[in-house]
């Protein structure tokens, strides 16, 4: 029993690593249906932002969290305008490709810079708890905490402020909207600070639970925010998080109780059945389309 | 049309560009080629690589260059990217043996990049010696398991590894039961823990848990909670000195304290940065002990440390050590001459390196060599004893 | 329309070509090896097309198929077939990891009934992670150590001859009957539904020719590598491969040519940059993006490749716009 319990305390924090990713993730991708390759290393970033902020500046936790989710979200927006808004008419997958581009311009540019994998100093306190032979630790326990707090306050945001509305506006119609009086750049870029930055957000929180970092380390990330996004229901940010959890639960559930080296099967499979039976993700619904 | 004049034109340039390029060496130099990862999935190997070997060439330069048959050379370094691809692998050897014309070739370092390079130098009949890779088939013709000609490493192979770390853990931390964590997508890893494993059971001891992971992850905690699960007297970590820390780190707060042990993967400083107090007592074997240097290995890490900043890593040590082979093979063929320096590299009675004293065996081009254990002790690396074949 | 047996007599003096240049060495083995490259990525990419560009869908598993027709045709050469008549039988191995491809391309059709779009792309997403993970557990075929044991098979001559076969074939389907469902598939599936267009069989069809051209190229490529493992084959391959397709110009197999010789040859050429290469590269296909956003070739194909009919359709639609629009301006 304590087995299970401490699997599934494991499968909840990981859960939740992913389902902070793909909060920022389906931002982007719900709003201007773009699927953000370069999301997982603009999380690279953020994590090495922080490694600055905390080696080079020396600064506390807070101090870093807001600078790296500063950062980021610049570093975001400027990205939107230099790369993705000359393609904003041309076919979708044009502007996936150029991301894929601008991903990889960042994980080498970062390589070129620094090769070796860096330590983030500890900036929480990690105390680990014991009950009844099952570890928790603190920063477990905050990134929790903190991936749903994000989640509810994106949630709000989209849903009860005028810029959600017009964020929702977007993703329903873009080329209506300006003609409606709302400034369409100035939303977008607001989508993909906010998302990006949550991004950033994510990648200190990773670097915290995971203190090694390497200009790579986005690349599978990215890849498994754009699963836990689709899996939870393209554009929905609910289905985003659950999503995570989901994949998350996945990972940990099935080397827990089969032998890991068929974990990455195991897994995939689990997550082609589930959509071969929710083919639209679990809280996604199909669009109605016009013949 | 006007595209097909284009896609011609463009064909013909890239053609010419790079059907021109080196001649043969000038009057006195020699050229050595360099294949290294310096992206990919292994940036930092690549960058010792790198390291390594431009310090290697700038002290034989600046010492007037190599006497070889009585006259001076100086040596031109030649490094390509391999991308951690296999395929650019193939291409950057060819490149350099066929275009800038080296005598030799170091690299590449890890035993999948180095695999398909080694098949490029065989058939062209260039010596290639890889500082790093520690799978037995680099060496081996494919078809037929003889040793292939060309082919040489500066390091020894996994079979003796993974020996000497079960031996280790069964004589001198009396373990019973042994319980591994290993990538197992990464054939470096996959293969330690395999010797390991046959050795250890083989020897009376039971593999109580042999847990894998995929390259790139960083959560081990249902891995590690089965091995707690299975409770072994020592853990097993043939992993990079990236992962290890986040190994220990979350197998302490899962409340596992048995000791753990690993491989020469683990032989960076970098490992100590990354892992703190968490990694503190703990064994590894590698092919070198920084603190118990011989007077060669002092000076080259010395020099190292001025020059860049930190003690060398195992992947430096032996690529300044197969530059150091390459080298002597160079003086005593008395020629720049693909051929002779093959000879005499197969013949070098003992060669003193930075990792250690080495001699190829008759007919193969492994080194028949010793292997260090080291103790993390104090954030050092301190040496415990060695390892011989 | 005058010139077109300069294409067949182009092909002829290719084929000779790749027989006469590595026998009396006209270019060194660095060239011949990249250009042995450039001609598996070309058959990459025009398989890729076929799903991603021809049928608009986004398939992420491509390096898989590969992986596939790697293994089985590595395996055929080495352990199955007598070692003597390995070169002789050559053919028969790359054709029959051709076939393993195609029936796990044939799996994969099916989610693509119902799946479209990016669910479609986490259905080849995790295609894609099963087969390296299903390789990686096979310790028969090394596993992560890796298959080995090929002997250099791969022969510019060979290589020549599935590149021109594999744009043909696909040249042919998609100037087809077929091909036209492809289209319409890609323009609104649905209303093709509608119009009585069999959209599963062809998108079986698609799947199952572009991942026996994918298998196709994986049988070279194991055998000028002598050295596959799963690792090779990862989403960084598959990747590699999509912007090789978008780069040269999706729906068009001059891009997919043109794609994947650029992309290859400009790797080559940019090596002395070291390090820095893997960062001006994605620069330049960034920009490339912004300024080409359907690629370099876009929409548009070779004059040869278009069939007679179909350029003389688009001709007398031109002229008919034009009339119309002069009959326009004439009659205001």
């Amino acid at each position: 029993m304590t087995y299970f319990l401490q699997q599934a305390l494991n499968a909840l924090q990981l859960g939740s690593i992913y389902a902070l990713i793909a909060l920022g993730y389906t931002m982007v991708y719900g709003i201007l249906t773009m699927i953000n390759f370069a999301h997982g290393d603009l999380f690279m970033v953020g994590a090495f932002f922080c490694f600055l902020a905390a080696t080079v500046l020396k600064l506390p936790f807070v101090p870093t969290l807001l600078i790296s989710m500063a950062g980021v979200a610049l570093l975001g927006v400027t990205i939107e305008r230099l790369a993705y808004k000359p393609l904003r008419q041309a076919p979708r997958v044009s502007a996936i490709i150029t991301a894929l581009g601008v991903g990889i311009f960042l994980e080498n540019f970062t390589l070129a810079l620094n090769p070796y994998p860096q330590h983030i100093p500890t900036l929480i306190a990690n105390t680990t708890f014991t009950l009844g032979g099952v570890s928790i630790s603190s920063l477990q326990i905050i990134i929790v905490v903190l991936s749903i707090a994000l989640m509810i306050l994106l949630d709000l945001i989209v849903r009860r402020t005028m810029v959600g509305m017009a964020m929702r506006a977007i993703s329903w119609d873009k080329t209506v909207v300006p003609l409606m009086g709302v400034p369409l750049n100035l939303v977008i870029s607001m989508t993909f600070a906010i998302g990006t930055s949550l991004g950033g957000a994510a990648g200190v929180m990773y670097g915290l639970a995971y203190p090694v970092i390497d200009p790579y380390m986005g690349i599978i990330i990215g890849w498994k925010a754009f699963i836990s996004a689709v899996v939870g229901g393209i554009g929905n940010i609910r289905g985003a998080m659950i999503g995570g959890f989901i994949l998350g639960a996945v990972e940990i559930m099935v080397a827990a109780f089969f032998p890991s080296t068929y974990r990455d099967f195991v897994a995939f499979t689990l997550l082609l059945i589930l959509l071969i039976f929710r083919p639209y993700g679990i809280l996604g619904k199909p669009r109605p389309q016009k013949v | 049309m006007k595209t097909l004049k284009l896609f011609s034109l463009l064909v013909v340039v890239t053609m010419i560009a790079t059907a021109c390029g080196g001649g043969a060496g000038g009057p006195s130099t020699v050229k050595v080629g360099v294949v290294a990862e310096l992206t990919g999935d292994i940036p930092a190997v690549g960058a010792s690589c790198k390291n390594a070997s431009e310090m290697a060439v700038k002290e034989v330069n600046d010492a007037g260059g190599l006497d070889i048959g009585g006259k001076k050379y100086k040596v031109e370094l030649f490094i390509e990217d391999n991308a951690g691809k296999a395929d650019q692998s193939a291409s950057a050897a060819q490149k350099l043996i066929t275009q800038q014309n080296v005598v030799a070739i170091i690299g590449p370092n890890a035993s999948r990049y180095a695999i398909p390079a080694s098949e490029i130098a065989e058939s062209s009949k260039v010596v290639l010696i890889t500082p790093w890779s520690t799978n037995p088939k680099t060496t081996l013709d494919a078809k037929t398991n003889a040793p292939k000609k060309y082919v040489f490493r500066a390091c020894f192979i996994d079979p003796f590894q993974g020996r000497v770390v079960a031996k280790f853990a069964m004589d001198n931390l009396k373990a019973k039961k042994a319980a591994v964590l290993y990538d197992v997508a990464s054939d470096y890893n996959k293969g330690i823990a395999e010797f390991f494993k046959t050795t250890f059971e083989g020897a009376g001891g039971q593999v109580v848990a042999f847990e894998t992971y995929t390259t790139n992850d960083k959560d081990f905690s249902a891995q590690l909670t089965k091995i707690k699960q299975a409770a072994p007297d020592v853990i097993f970590l043939p992993n990079y000195y990236s992962e290890v820390p986040l190994q220990v780190q979350q197998a302490h707060r899962l409340g596992i304290n048995v000791p753990f042990i690993g491989s020469d993967s683990w032989g960076s400083d970098e490992l100590i940065k990354l892992c703190g107090a968490d990694c503190e007592g703990y064994y590894f074997s590698t092919h070198y002990a920084a603190d118990n240097a011989t007077p060669v290995a002092k000076k080259m890490i010395d020099a190292y440390k001025a020059k860049y900043g930190t003690t060398p890593d195992d992947v430096a040590a032996l690529t300044y050590d197969a530059f150091g082979l390459l080298w002597t093979a160079l003086k005593s063929a008395g020629k720049v001459d693909r051929q002779a320096v093959r000879d005499a590299l197969a013949k070098i009675p003992k060669y003193e390196g930075v990792t250690g004293t080495m001699q190829f065996q008759e007919g193969s081009g492994d080194p028949i060599k010793s292997a260090v254990i080291l103790q993390i002790k104090g954030g050092k690396f301190v040496w415990f004893a060695n390892a011989n074949p | 329309m005058a010139r077109r047996w300069i294409l067949p007599v182009l092909l002829a003096v290719g084929f000779l070509l790749s027989f006469a240049i590595p026998q009396f060495g006209l270019l060194d083995l660095y060239v011949q090896l990249i250009i042995m490259y450039v001609g598996i990525n070309i058959i990459l990419t025009t398989s890729l097309n076929l799903i991603n560009g021809y049928m608009g869908e986004f398939s992420v598993g491509h390096a898989g198929f590969m992986a596939v027709g790697a293994y089985v045709a590595s395996i055929l050469t080495v352990s199955v077939f007598p070692s003597n008549l390995a070169a002789w039988l050559f053919p028969v191995a790359i054709v029959l990891g051709g076939v393993a491809a195609g029936l796990v391309g044939l799996v994969v059709a099916f989610p693509s009934f119902k799946t479209r779009g990016d669910y479609l792309a986490i259905v080849t997403l995790a295609f894609l992670m099963i087969v390296k993970s299903v390789i990686e557990n096979i310790d028969a075929v090394g596993g992560p150590r890796g298959f080995l044991g090929m002997e250099k098979l791969t022969t510019l001559p060979w290589v020549f001859f599935w590149t021109v076969l594999s744009v043909w074939v696909i040249r042919n389907l998609v100037y087809s009957n077929f091909g036209r469902g492809v289209f319409s598939i890609r323009e609104d599936e649905i209303a093709s539904d509608l119009m009585s267009v069999n959209t599963q069989q062809v998108k079986v069809i698609a799947f199952v020719t572009s991942s026996f051209f994918a298998g196709v190229a994986g049988g070279l490529f194991a055998h000028v590598l002598q050295f596959i493992n799963p690792r090779v084959f990862d989403i960084i391959k598959s990747t590699d491969i999509l912007i090789m397709v978008y780069l040269g110009g999706i729906g068009s197999l001059a891009g997919s040519i043109l794609g994947g010789t650029i992309y290859t040859v400009l790797l080559e050429v940019l090596r002395p940059l070291g390090v820095w290469r893997m960062v001006l590269m994605p620069l330049v296909l960034v920009l490339l993006m912004i300024y080409r956003p359907r690629g370099i070739m876009g929409l548009r194909e070779f004059r040869w490749f278009v069939p007679v009919r179909d350029l003389l359709a688009s001709q007398l639609w031109r002229q008919a716009k034009q009339k119309e629009v002069g009959d326009a301006s004439s009659a205001s």
